[in-house]
């Protein structure tokens, strides 16, 4: 549309009643500059307003009721939950051979009446597999024929059945607990989860039956719980001829170790299944440095790629917690932005904007405090970052790779435990927290289905919709195509225009020739852009490579790959350097921009805040991008503005940069190092994240195109014309 | 023997009437027995109870109840005691055989036996279970399938005839019975059960729940247990006329009496329990067309060996638990390997109108035994997540008896059949058929002796499996998969709300070398109890498998005006330009342009400007001539606008 309405514009007289919506459109890509300023600056505003816009939780399902039935966990539950916790300890300082634990689980959930089994696993390293990115299945076979005999970890899992129910699904705590060193909160999370197993074994409300999984994570909580979900959904019933060579002393190892279980009965080691998961608990008992007036409760809910859980889930958790226990709860904020001064002010001038509203007319809920405001905005920030990032919080987001919803639950207690009374208090209340989280999802008929998927919460009971947060998105994504479509149009006007004057030879490397093919030389564009992204792929390749080699530090390994990507940009420079020139650099930012906004669109499918927090980077540079050699001509203050806005964003624009201010801003500076990079790259992909493909197949290679088009050699036609 | 020698020395005629006495006798008896005066040639009734502890800290308790009506042409349509909507359910339909379950909770094949007749017969899937076998050319019988689904829904209260359509029933071809074209079966696993379906089940009973064993069915406490299978058996033949069979079969928990100085020792000790404190009520009186009302209690296998092995025998009263009423007989399994011991049944007889019968048993030290176990234990789940496809993996775990019967014998092998239906909205593709045996991938044919497959045809078949698997004994896991994916079904195929999923019905797996038959040494009488009658029957042991759970893809039907409205936007938009486009001939529009002349191109900002101060000078000049129309609705805006925002500021 945009091209047609270019191609109307050199005869403007015989055409003055085309389409509306034509002349819109041309309107707009004529005006192109205005237009995308006002687009970024309105983005920017309503990405600052999104804590104010952010609306009050509220429990959507109905079929949940939190809180309607009085909580049975009562205070002999507290005295069993005490008594467990005392034997663990007990056995814990005696022996530490890994097993004592899980054995007395195993005897626990046998005398209460479960079925317990035990889920042997292998701790996996997390390697780099270039196609498995969106795919849960990894190969385990190739695992376990690593694996060697020693590694093996062992997870406890128990299943209530529920007496009339059919048994379709299921409802799954986990408390992950370090066997080889078992301190004295993770204990107590134990015995929290055994008090609350032993109740829901004689309650007589269960629809859905219950597992308990006690997971062994002494090579990491996630390993555990992610192994344990594996064998669950995707068992391997190879797997005994797998283990030919390494597996036979494990058995050993395994027939030992349940020979020692000697709980009677049999199977413990044959897999146990309970129907489709309608969600999951992870809950643990940290203990705080920090004294606060209340027990508190962390929420962490960021799944893998920015998935989160239904906001039911963290609904009726924060309703129970708030109004029924007395509970504080908080979830992640970025600490850093609590202090800045700007966000305060910021927050200051929204609130006197609030009170003018307020007075214009008391039905617009603009009010809000500064404080509150800087708190949101920090709360957001992180919830951004962390799904931005990709990597899961916490060892629920090995649910969400199954699509079951998850959280995980710290409980924090506002006194010591060794305490006797604080603790019991303390676990009265968690207790009857998880007890009634429990009953509500308990209570749901359906799969978790009324409430946001989509969402970012700015406080615990605050949270901003997809219909909100994708404001701010498309005000930044809008001027990308059309200013695509003014550079577009406006080359090819010039094209035509000097085909008419047809005086004076363009460029250096332009002929008459090629300006009679005009319409086609973004082609030659395209292939550019088509060159440095499949440079980029291979770039992204690349360290699959390299960890193939034995290379041992970080620093090294982000070198060879630094040295080894600009070689390959270099030879690519080599074979198609001569057409690079050909084009005008118009036509090279124009289709430039265009890849980068579909890249752009195509990730906010995936993982929208770092689409997001990509745009804010890219868009800015796309923008403003022009040769230093023109910017040179222009006058002396607009020149350097020029000059040092185009250095900083091309700066900041450098994906490690980028990363490395992201990573300052929400931790440290401190710990960034140079091998920092390599670390934060091998995290992503560890975690199969999508925020690392979007940095090397979209935004790095539209920063290398920006640097390309910084340093274009000449100016092109449009200081001539 | 000793009346018949003293009466030879007895003169002839006084033998004769001594002959003619004691058939008088007996069937005095047997009227006082009965208490009704039935002809045992005519209909008759009789209640049974079983019960059994399990290891499990639980209770077993069976209900039997059997009446029989001669063929029907003695009786012609009018009954005494056989209820009259069966009888004609019967001669509509021409059932030959039928069984109807309505089960909620799982049998849990591992603690409460897999392979006795309890759990070979009368472990159900949840949900509703429906087969029959009908007596009629097999071109009526899907007609009457359908009339006979809606007949039962209306008298029991159930959604019966959801299985009218030919999409949710099937005719197993030989894996449920063998060889057999006239069978239907159907299974609905989302049914709930509940008293609704109970009261009409006990209207079928001659006493109701008035008086006899069955006013032990107090709702609150029967259906508070940990399974529940309500049971309707038919089987009508010339010769024999109909017999109705119906059970319940409830495991029930005794409550524990905590005693706070003993709370150790009370943990390990079972439960002591009676039949009054487990249903919390009484037998109330006899019912009197009753021919027999007793009930039986079994002690296991497994029981009667650990407490030989403690050497109290097959006492009733001893150290570890007490029987407090005595029984009347006492019946011994009788061995087919000798030098072992067996299952013991103790019969109660419910003698006395005023004195009820409490059966109880007192247990008084700890005692652990393990229940006798199916061969294999059998569990199916599915694997794989995500709305697009999966697999159903069935898996076979040798269990404890089957090392018994290794034992016994080398070199065998053992047949497991399954009776696999699954809803066409499940595509399986059965060559995707994989078998592991003990972790190693097997080549089908080398393990499969028979398989039958019917794929299913969308919106009108399930698809079917059939499958005989033979493998040797020594076996210890074998495993199936079978990779589906997911269709999609038509819009008003969806239950009307979001919902949990969809169900695939429970899988039969059958072991036909593996009989659940007892069989009992007659103490001295013959054995007459229909329910002992039945456990010597020689069934094969089954076992049904866990009823699956298949999410598919749901549109969000809570927001179907969000879709209409952006879909029509987008559509407009998409055909507005799209015939606008086609509509137009460029050059004819511009000959019309040249035609009009050079007019100078105006933007539209100033456009709009222009227009908009030609319209305000025409207000200001007051000379409405053509344009006095725009020019009031322009008033007209000025002054809405105006109030909104005086309205505002007064505000």
């Amino acid at each position: 549309m945009a091209a047609e309405a270019g191609d109307g514009k050199p005869q403007p007289g015989r055409r003055p009643r085309s389409r509306l919506i034509v002349r819109l459109g041309a309107l707009l890509v004529a005006h192109s500059v205005l237009v995308s300023v006002v687009c970024c600056i309105a983005g920017s505003i309503a990405f600052l307003l999104l804590p104010v816009l952010a609306k009050n939780t509220y429990v959507s399902e109905n079929a949940l009721m939190p809180g309607s039935a009085n909580p049975m966990f009562s205070s002999h539950d507290v005295v069993e939950a005490n008594r467990f916790l005392k034997e663990i300890l007990d056995r814990g300082s005696a022996k530490v051979t890994g097993t004592e634990i899980a054995k007395l689980i195993g005897q626990h959930v046998v005398d209460v009446g479960a079925e317990l089994y035990y889920h042997k696993f292998h701790p996996h390293g997390n390697q780099f597999h270039p196609l498995h990115f969106f795919s849960s299945i990894t190969n385990t076979m190739e695992m376990q024929y690593n694996s060697s005999c020693t590694l093996f970890g062992l997870n406890s899992v128990g299943i209530i059945r529920a007496p009339r129910g059919d048994g379709k699904e299921a409802i799954v705590l986990v408390t992950p607990y370090n066997s080889q060193n078992i301190g004295q909160s993770e204990a107590l999370s134990l015995g929290l989860a055994f008090s609350i197993f032993s109740l829901l074994s004689r309650v007589t409300w269960l629809a859905k039956d219950i597992v308990w999984l006690a997971a062994d994570s002494r090579y990491g909580e996630y390993t555990a719980v992610d192994s344990w979900l594996k064998d669950y959904h995707n068992p391997l019933f190879l797997s005994n001829s797998g283990k030919i060579g390494t597996g036979v002393c494990f058995e050993e190892n395994i027939l030992h170790l349940l020979d020692q279980l000697k709980v009677k009965g049999p199977g413990y080691n044959i897999f146990k299944r309970a129907g489709t998961m309608a969600a999951a608990l992870v809950f643990k008992v940290i203990e705080k440095k920090e004294k606060e007036e209340r027990d508190s409760l962390t929420i962490y809910a960021e799944a893998s790629n920015g998935q989160m859980p239904n906001l039911d889930l963290i609904n009726i958790v924060h309703y129970l917690a708030v109004h029924r226990q007395g509970l504080r709860v908080k979830i992640g904020s970025m600490h850093s932005l609590l202090k800045a001064a700007w966000l305060k002010f910021v927050g200051e001038m929204l609130q006197l904007f609030g009170k003018l509203t307020k007075h214009l007319n008391p039905k617009w809920k603009f009010d809000i405090t500064s404080a509150e405001y800087v708190e949101g905005t920090a709360t957001l920030a992180s919830s951004i970052y962390y799904q931005a990032l990709g990597v899961p919080t916490g060892s629920h987001g090995a649910f969400r790779d199954y699509q079951v919803d998850a959280i995980t639950l710290e409980l924090s207690p506002r006194f010591s435990l060794n305490n006797e009374n604080n603790r019991s208090a303390f676990l009265l209340r968690g207790g009857r927290l998880i007890e009634g989280v429990i009953r509500s999802v308990n209570n749901l008929l359906e799969k978790f289905h009324q409430s946001f998927f989509l969402y970012f919460l700015t406080a615990p009971h605050k949270f901003v919709s997809v219909g909100v947060y994708m404001i701010p998105f498309a005000l930044l994504l809008a001027p990308l195509p059309i200013v695509s479509a003014a550079l577009f149009s406006g080359n090819d006007n010039l094209g035509v225009s000097t085909e008419k004057v047809n005086q004076e030879p363009g460029c250096i490397g332009s002929s008459d020739t090629e300006l009679r093919s005009g319409s086609w030389k973004w082609l030659q564009a395209a292939k550019v852009v088509f060159m440095i992204h499949l440079w980029a792929i291979i770039v992204s390749l690349l360290p699959y490579v390299l960890s193939q080699f034995p290379l041992t530090t970080p620093i090294t390994l982000l070198l060879v790959w630094a040295a080894l990507s600009i070689c390959i940009l270099l030879i690519f420079y080599l074979i198609f350097g001569a057409c690079s020139t050909h084009c005008g650099w118009e036509l090279l930012k124009s289709v430039m921009i265009a890849a980068a906004s579909t890249g752009l669109s195509l990730m906010s499918v995936i993982n929208f805040s770092t689409a997001q927090i990509g745009a804010m980077l890219i868009v800015p540079m796309c923008l403003l991008v022009q040769p230093l050699r023109k910017q040179m001509q222009a006058g002396v203050c607009r020149k350097a503005v020029l000059v040092i806005c185009n250095l900083t964003i091309a700066v900041v624009g450098f994906p490690p940069v980028a990363l490395l201010i992201a990573k300052g801003v929400c931790e440290d500076f401190g710990k960034a190092g140079v091998g920092a990079f390599w670390e934060l790259a091998q995290l992503l992909w560890s975690w199969n994240s999508a925020t690392y493909l979007y940095l090397l197949w979209i935004h790095l290679p539209c920063w290398v195109l920006c640097l390309h088009i910084l340093l274009y050699p000449c100016i092109g036609r449009s200081s001539k014309a | 023997m000793a009346v018949l020698r003293h009466s030879a020395a007895f003169p002839f005629l006084l033998l004769l009437a001594l002959l003619i006495c004691i058939p008088a006798l007996v069937s005095g008896v047997w009227l006082n027995d009965d208490g009704g005066g039935v002809e045992e040639e005519g209909e008759q009734f009789s209640e049974e109870l079983f019960l059994k502890p399990l290891p499990d800290r639980k209770v077993l308790a069976h209900f039997h109840f059997q009446s029989t009506v001669p063929p029907s042409a003695a009786n012609g349509r009018h009954h005494h005691l056989f209820p009259k909507a069966i009888a004609q359910l019967v001669q509509k339909f021409q059932i030959k055989e039928l069984e109807l379950s309505f089960t909620q909770g799982r049998w849990n094949y591992e603690s409460w036996g897999g392979s006795d007749p309890i759990s070979s017969t009368n472990a159900k899937p949840p949900g509703v279970e429906l087969w029959a076998l009908f007596d009629l050319p097999v071109m009526e019988i899907d007609a009457t399938w359908k009339d006979l689904t809606h007949a039962l829904s209306g008298l029991f209260c159930a959604s019966i005839n959801f299985l009218e359509s030919s999409t949710s029933y099937f005719a197993p071809s030989w894996a449920f019975r063998s060889n057999v074209s006239n069978l239907r079966y159907g299974a609905l696993p989302r049914e709930a059960v509940c008293t609704e379906n109970l009261t009409p089940w006990l209207k079928l009973l001659p006493c109701r729940d008035k008086a006899g064993l069955a006013s032990l069915l107090d709702r609150p406490s029967i259906y508070k247990g940990y399974y529940h299978s309500q049971r309707l058996q038919l089987t009508s033949t010339k010769s024999t006329g109909i017999v109705l069979k119906q059970t319940l079969t409830v495991v029930l928990k005794p409550d524990v009496q905590r005693n706070s100085a003993h709370s150790s020792l009370d943990k390990s000790i079972q439960p002591s329990w009676s039949v009054s404190s487990m249903f919390k009520k009484n037998v109330t009186g006899l019912c009197v067309p009753a021919k027999t009302s007793r009930i039986f209690f079994e002690l296991e296998t497994n029981m009667v060996v650990e407490l030989e092995k403690l050497g109290y025998g097959d006492s009733w009263s001893n150290s570890i638990f007490d029987l407090s009423p005595n029984p009347v007989r006492v019946f011994k399994e009788s061995n087919p390997l000798p030098g072992r011991s067996n299952s013991i049944i103790y019969e109660f007889i419910n003698y006395s109108e005023h004195e009820p019968l409490d059966l109880g048993m007192k247990w008084k030290l700890p005692f652990i035994w393990s229940c006798s176990q199916a061969p294999f234990h059998v569990s199916r789940f599915l694997m794989g997540s995500g709305n697009e496809r999966g697999s159903i993996a069935i898996s076979l775990q040798s269990t404890e008896s089957n090392k018994e019967f290794l034992a016994k014998s080398h070199g065998c092998n053992v047949q497991v059949l399954i009776f696999q239906v699954v809803p066409w909205y499940v595509k399986v593709y059965y060559h995707t058929l994989q078998v592991f045996i003990d972790g190693k991938p097997q080549s089908v044919s080398d393990v499969i002796e028979k398989i039958q497959v019917s794929p299913s045809e969308d919106k009108l078949f399930p698809g079917t499996l059939e499958l005989m698997l033979r493998y040797p004994c020594s076996v210890q896991s074998v495993a199936l998969t079978l990779d589906f994916d997911k269709g999609f079904l038509h819009i008003d195929e969806y239950p009307p709300d979001a919902n949990q999923g969809f169900d695939i019905p429970s899988a039969l797996v059958t072991f036909p070398n593996f009989h659940s038959s007892r069989s009992y040494v007659e103490d001295n009488f013959s054995i007459n109890s229909p329910l002992l009658l039945k456990f010597q029957e020689k069934n094969v042991v089954r076992s049904y498998t866990e009823a699956l759970l298949v999410p598919l893809t749901t549109p969000d039907f809570s927001m179907p005006y969000n879709v209409i409205t952006f879909t029509c936007t987008v559509l407009a938009l998409f055909f507005g330009s799209l015939l606008n486009v086609l509509r137009r001939r460029v050059g004819e529009e511009e000959r019309l342009l040249n035609s009009k002349g050079n007019t100078t191109r105006i933007r539209l900002i100033p456009l709009l400007l222009s227009k908009f101060s030609s319209k305000l000078k025409g207000r200001t000049d007051g000379t409405p001539k053509s344009s006095s129309l725009l020019g009031s609705k322009f008033l007209l805006i000025l002054v809405a606008v105006l109030a909104v925002l005086w309205h505002y500021i007064s505000n």
